[in-house]
């Protein structure tokens, strides 16, 4: 891990370095026509213009946001794979190596054809420079005794550096005009021409329907890889097949997200979705919806913000997301597991309390050998029932009351009201047969065991619970509500 | 190659079994050895179990007992030899072989359901790009129904106990309907309750003339559970019948000079003697 950030660092210090030389060199040449919105020279945009990109009215804006949207909907399905198979690292080792890919292929095209800046060819190059930095990986981790991770930093600087140095190289290129590329870097909502969106989403489809086709193959290899390879499954194959779609995502990501970040918006759905959800299907979908929104949000805003980098917005949206996943979850979320905490912890709470009155009442019925009928017992005699401190009972108390299971009389005493009656019944009885459920069949229990149901009815079968019931030691609960009614006035 | 070793190797070092390979075996291994790292961990194995038997794999940490399930399922290279099921190549032979991986091998935070994992054991008679049906799940069902605890197929697999966990792998291996399974210590920090139901369910595979090999540590239940036993210590100490087999003096070869082990052994045997 320190080895990572420690590359990581490096990188940025190179970036940043290199961005502001390629600034300079660059200030007269910027284009302008790379955003469609900024020809109005507005720096915040008017309630029009937003209405504009919302409702994709410009083609060019239409353009990015789609294939941004779809590119979207890939990472976030192809992510899912990368995180669970924990190859998150090699898909920045494989984003950071396409730099040198994308220099080279310009140096070739404007070698070849006098002029470099086909997306296509550019992307082939970052597609074979990508891959052939995570073979690099693969070779030293197989060949030598070093580790993964150490392994990727390695790749991963050393291809980007190279990066960084060929296209220093190619600015000054003469006769080539090389301004744009560094948008690969960061990413730029850049204007396209067709030819390029129907390259860019037709390769994001097909990424997304290959994950599809392969979702069962995928998710056996990053659950269980020995017993995948048990059955037969060749799991180099697939591993080759999972980072072929990582780097095609990742390519088609390089103009509008940027190699630095795509990682992020590769892992971030994928992380943001596994807060809502234990099942896989649903992750994938959900990843794949959060991937998609943000790449819409993030290119339509960018669109309005000219001098906001794509990458970033979208990145940025993504965690947005994944924040949101994060606190409100309903899997896994922050807020969901402690507030199912405070409800089990009230729940136990009250069921001590009702069971607690019960229970003296129950000794009063034999002490005073009275029919079981509500009596009002004192704060005291609850207070001593259990270890639990004076403010805890006034509160279960409390709530008993709003819940309309206790009736406080006065400050002294306390009696359960007709449906906390019933309550108590129920709770002492399903207490005490679970008691001696797991008294007389240990053996069998712990498998069972959920006491937290509502009743052992609904785990045990019909037979068991009669079993039970002939050894529960209870006094017998009048049936009807009316017989407590009746109960009740004559105990005034 | 067999009169090789037989003439190398003295007597007492060969393993007792035949060394004419039976062709129907279901599991026969030939002279394997199998190195990491250019280390070998295991040294001429050389085995014919028979049908329908239950075959313990027994022998001290370190002895190779992993490293021959795992050669034997091709999960490893191997440096010679071969494996033959049924007569043929494993890679020919898969749909017959069942695997139950050691517990710890996977990350059992993954999200999926405990019948969704019973039901990677049919990915493979599914075959490339089919999805898994309804009637796929029902058959998981079935199988976690067999091993007692269909009512937690729901359930994601990080909110089981370990035990629980164990009989979702022995769940997925019996959905593979295989006739010759491998199981790597399915009864690592499992209860007596499950312990239980695991013997139960390997009697059961036995009663059905299914093969089983075990990896198994605990050297008390040996010849009340086996009737097979390979005293495994990076070559073959002993295998064939357990009463044959399953001896001090076979144990003190395979455990060498571990005395705490042997007290344990020794026990074991008395226990056995009066079992
Ligand atoms: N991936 C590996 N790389 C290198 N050496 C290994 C590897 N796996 C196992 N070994 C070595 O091979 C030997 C046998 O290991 P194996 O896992 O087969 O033992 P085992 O009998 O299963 O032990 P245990 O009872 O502890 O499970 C050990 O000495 C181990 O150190
Ligand atoms: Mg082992």
């Amino acid at each position: 891990m320190m080895k990572r950030n420690h590359f990581r660092g490096l990188n940025r210090a190179m970036l940043i370095g290199f961005v502001g030389l390629l600034q300079q060199q660059m200030a007269v040449a910027a284009p302008r026509e790379f955003s469609s919105l900024q020809t109005r020279g507005v720096e915040w945009p008017t309630f029009e213009a937003i209405w504009e990109v919302i409702t994709l009215q410009q083609y060019n804006t239409r353009l990015v946001v789609t294939s941004t949207l779809i590119l979207g909907l890939a990472s976030g399905l192809v992510g899912c794979f990368l995180l669970l198979r924990k190859r998150s690292l090699m898909g920045d080792a494989l984003s950071h190596a396409c730099l040198p890919g994308i220099g080279i292929a310009f140096i070739l095209g404007v070698t070849l054809f006098g002029e470099g800046k086909s997306l296509a060819v550019l992307l082939i190059g970052a597609t074979v420079s990508g891959l052939v930095g995570v073979g690099s990986v693969l070779l030293i981790r197989n060949t030598s005794r070093i580790k993964d991770d150490a392994a990727m930093g390695i790749v991963l600087s050393v291809f980007f550096g190279a990066g960084v140095a060929i296209l220093g190289m190619v600015q000054s290129m003469p006769g080539a005009s090389a301004a744009g590329l560094e948008y690969f870097i960061f990413g730029k909502t850049a204007s396209m021409v067709f030819r390029d969106f129907l390259l860019l989403s037709g390769v994001a489809v097909v990424a997304l329907i290959c994950s599809i086709l392969l979702m069962k193959e995928l998710t056996i290899l990053c659950f269980d890889e020995g017993f995948a390879r048990s059955q037969g499954w060749p799991v180099s194959v697939l591993d080759i097949l999972m980072l072929i779609l990582v780097a095609a995502v990742t390519v088609v990501g390089l103009q509008a997200v940027g190699l630095i970040l795509i990682i992020a918006f590769l892992i971030t759905p994928a992380a943001a979705a596994r807060f809502w959800t234990n099942d896989l299907r649903v992750m994938l979908l959900l990843s794949a919806v959060i991937g998609g929104v943000s790449g819409w949000l993030g290119a339509g805003i960018s669109a309005l913000l000219p001098r906001l980098p794509a990458g970033a917005v979208i990145v940025l949206m993504a965690a947005l997301i994944f924040f949101v996943s994060m606190i409100f979850g309903s899997a896994r979320g922050v807020l969901r597991r402690s507030l199912s905490m405070r409800r089990l912890r009230a729940k136990i709470g009250r069921q001590h309390l009702l069971r607690a009155v019960f229970e003296i009442q129950e000794r009063t019925w034999r002490d005073e050998s009275l029919r079981p009928i509500n009596v009002p017992i004192s704060y005291q005699e609850l207070l001593h029932h259990r270890t639990w401190s004076a403010r805890q009972v006034k509160r279960l108390v409390r709530r008993g009351v709003h819940e309309d299971h206790i009736e406080a009389t006065d400050g002294q005493t306390l009696r359960l009201s007709e449906s906390g009656f019933g309550e108590a019944y129920r709770i002492t009885r399903n207490h005490r047969l679970w008691e001696i459920f797991l008294f007389t069949h240990a053996d069998i229990a712990a498998s069972h065991v959920d006491r937290d149901a509502d009743s052992v009815e609904h785990i045990l079968s019909a037979e068991m619970v009669r079993e039970l019931e002939s050894k529960l030691n209870m006094a017998s609960m009048p049936e009807s509500p009316h017989e407590i009614a009746r109960l009740k006035k004559e105990m005034v | 190659m067999s009169d090789f070793h037989n003439k190398m190797a003295p007597a007492s070092d060969r393993p007792a079994v035949e060394e004419d390979h039976s062709p129907d075996a279901p599991l026969s291994i030939h002279d394997l050895t199998v190195a990491y790292h250019r280390k070998p961990v295991l040294w001429d194995i050389d085995l014919d179990i028979p049908e329908g038997k239950l075959v313990g794999i027994v022998g001290p940490n370190g002895a190779g007992k992993s490293t021959l399930i795992k050669a034997c399922l091709n999960l490893i290279p191997t440096a010679s030899g071969k494996v033959q099921v049924y007569g043929k190549p494993y890679g020919k032979q898969r749909s017959l072989v069942g695997y139950v991986p050691q517990r710890e091998s996977v990350d059992w935070d993954f999200p999926v359901s405990a019948v969704d994992v019973v039901a990677m054991g049919l990915y493979r008679k599914l075959g490339w790009f089919r999805p898994v049906r309804k009637k796929h799940k029902e058959v998981a069902r079935e199988a976690l129904e067999r091993v007692g605890i269909g009512h937690l197929a729901d359930r994601q697999i990080s909110q089981l106990s370990g035990g629980q966990q164990q009989r979702v792998f022995l769940a997925r291996a019996l959905a593979q309907d295989a006739t010759l399974y491998f199981m790597d210590e399915p009864f690592a920090a499992v209860d007596a309750a499950t312990e239980r139901a695991i013997v139960t369910l390997l009697q059961d595979l036995k009663g059905k003339g299914k093969t089983t090999l075990v990896v198994h540590h605990d050297l008390a239940t040996v010849a009340q559970y086996f009737d097979w036993v390979i005293l495994l210590n990076m070559r073959v100490v002993a295998a064939g019948p357990t009463e044959e087999v399953f001896t001090q003096e076979n144990l003190r070869k395979a455990y060498g000079g571990k005395l705490s082990l042997l007290a344990e052994a020794g026990h074991a045997l008395t226990q056995a003697d009066r079992g």
